[in-house]
């Protein structure tokens, strides 16, 4: 089914009684082309565009939850391709150029909405930072704006222009920038995958990779019993240092817990996504009226998919710091997921010593942006054996080649990323 | 949840007061050791589900290095020890 305004239209004629459920719920086949491990953003949008842009369609995708119950239902909705380094911004360009096409291409309502972003600086030093990223993403061909005080109060009137430890002095803005619908970005995915003849299998947990004698992987095993496949392809974020285990895989990676959260309802009063520069927060306002708003991460590693309260003491010292009138505002909701921390915070899209076993993790706490490129890129991975032009850096050997992407300069120490 | 850490020099704390290094298992190898051997010291990390060991610094105390033992689903605290301690008691054992 197609959905339109005449669909809208028609639908309501008969009472909307005829609406079809968004995707099926198959039960698993003994044997796909392709499974993919994980349903959240990047999984799901592998698969779809696995079946729309290379066509192979024998794929399953495999949820130990529900659709879009992990990071892809956790996050803080941000898209933006404001990087500086060669791997990531020409990859995080691609994925900005597909948000702007991504809902009629899917067919389906993801709310993206093109706001700016603006990252403030605070110091002189920190405005030659951003005045040299602002620069290479010209490099890359991105728009990009260096506002100065007066241009920032102009747009945002309600920041603490006059912070006597942090004084905003200008700010780097991305005027094609902005937020999506998290959800309704796996749910379009899910949905477009599966009218391609994707199986989307939830309540599914891979516990175990089958691998024959020459160490090629010949399925897995779950608790709907063993599924094979030809090739695999883990998409699984924070756990990715489990599930490489089961196929023996070292990883350089950290499994960390951030938190979010989300105000009551509120007037539109945040029209942008702005940047804290002097701490780690960053706030939208939603459709619906909520700030949406999250800092760093807990700095321990953390499978526990909730937070610490000194951290949500910190991050909202921050905001209020940032925009004191958000003193007045009440939290409605908090949470916490699972953030596959990398050595040099950058993503991972790579074949591995496996033959037939691809792997997508690495996305530290910016997946959510990157879920088009990286589910295209990881398509394009599976499909043809070679990495997609955006995604050729993006490698997991990297670290011991002396490559790493380290667009913060922070070192391997995945807690700082 | 991990909000108190027992410091064995300082006594119970809050865990605001310390610094999170990260992974205590990996072990400096010798300068002269292979790049291969380097490359797991610095980048690989067994990331396990349950119980992990991290180093934490304890820069509002002591200024000790700590090895904590915790449970990374359930947040629970097993053990604090000096790392100094940690570290002769690993020797010991043969541990990697």
């Amino acid at each position: 089914m197609r959905y339109s305004a005449l669909e809208i239209v028609r639908q309501a004629f008969s009472g909307n009684r005829n609406w079809k459920p968004a995707w099926r719920e198959p039960q698993p086949k003994p044997h796909y082309d392709v499974i993919i491990v994980g349903g959240g953003g990047h999984g799901l949008a592998t698969a779809y565009y696995l079946a729309k842009e290379f066509g192979i369609t024998n794929v399953a995708v495999l949820e130990k939850g529900y659709l879009g119950s992990g990071n892809i239902g956790r996050n803080t909705t941000i898209i933006r391709s404001n990087y500086m380094l060669e791997g990531n911004e020409p990859f995080y360009e691609f994925s900005m150029k597909l948000w702007e096409g991504l809902e009629q291409d899917f067919n389906y309502n993801a709310m993206v909405s093109q706001r700016g972003i603006v990252n403030l600086f605070h110091s002189d030093g920190q405005r030659d930072a951003y005045a040299r990223r602002g620069n290479a993403m010209k490099m890359h061909g991105v728009e990009a704006a260096l506002l100065d005080r007066e241009g920032v109060r102009k747009m945002m009137p309600y920041l603490n222009f006059d912070h006597a430890r942090f004084p905003i002095l200008g700010g780097l803005y991305q005027k094609r920038a902005g937020t999506a619908r998290h959800d309704a970005v796996a749910w379009g995915y899910g949905r477009g995958a599966d009218m391609r003849g994707v199986d989307i299998i939830q309540q599914c947990e891979v516990n175990g990779i089958r691998r024959d004698e020459s160490g090629l992987v010949t399925g897995v095993e779950t608790s709907k019993g063993f599924i094979g496949c030809n090739r695999l392809a883990l998409a699984t974020a924070g756990h990715t240092s489990v599930t490489g285990k089961m196929a023996g895989l070292d990883l350089p990676i950290e499994t960390h817990v951030l938190q979010a959260f989300v105000s009551e309802g509120l007037k539109p009063v945040i029209h942008n996504v702005i940047t804290y520069g002097a701490g780690h927060f960053y706030i939208s306002q939603s459709d619906k009226g909520g700030l949406v708003f999250g800092a760093d991460i807990d700095y321990y590693s953390s499978y526990a998919q909730r937070g610490n309260l000194a951290t949500v003491e910190h991050t909202i010292e921050e905001g209020v710091s940032l925009i004191p009138g958000l003193s007045r505002a009440r939290v409605l909701r908090a949470w916490g997921g699972v953030m596959d921390m990398s050595m040099d915070g950058s993503p991972i899209i790579d074949k591995t010593p496996i033959a037939n076993l691809y792997l997508n993790c690495g996305w530290c706490y910016g997946g959510f942006k990157a879920t088009p490129a990286s589910g295209f890129c990881f398509a394009h991975l599976i499909a043809k054996d070679e990495p997609h032009y955006t995604a050729r850096l993006l490698r997991l050997d990297r670290f011991e080649r002396g490559l790493a992407i380290d667009e913060g300069g922070k070192g391997p120490q995945p807690n700082l990323h | 949840m991990a909000s108190l850490i027992t410091c064995p020099h300082c006594g119970v704390r809050p865990k605001e007061e310390f610094s999170i290094r990260g992974d205590a298992v990996p072990v400096r190898p010798a300068p002269n050791a292979s790049d291969e051997t380097w490359n797991r010291y610095v980048f690989v990390r067994d990331n396990p589900k349950g119980v992990i060991r991290e180093y934490w610094h304890h820069v509002s105390g002591c200024r000790r290095y700590l090895v904590v033992e915790r449970d990374n689903v359930s947040h629970a605290v097993l053990s604090v020890t000096d790392a100094t301690v940690a570290g002769r008691a690993g020797q010991k054992e043969g541990v990697r």
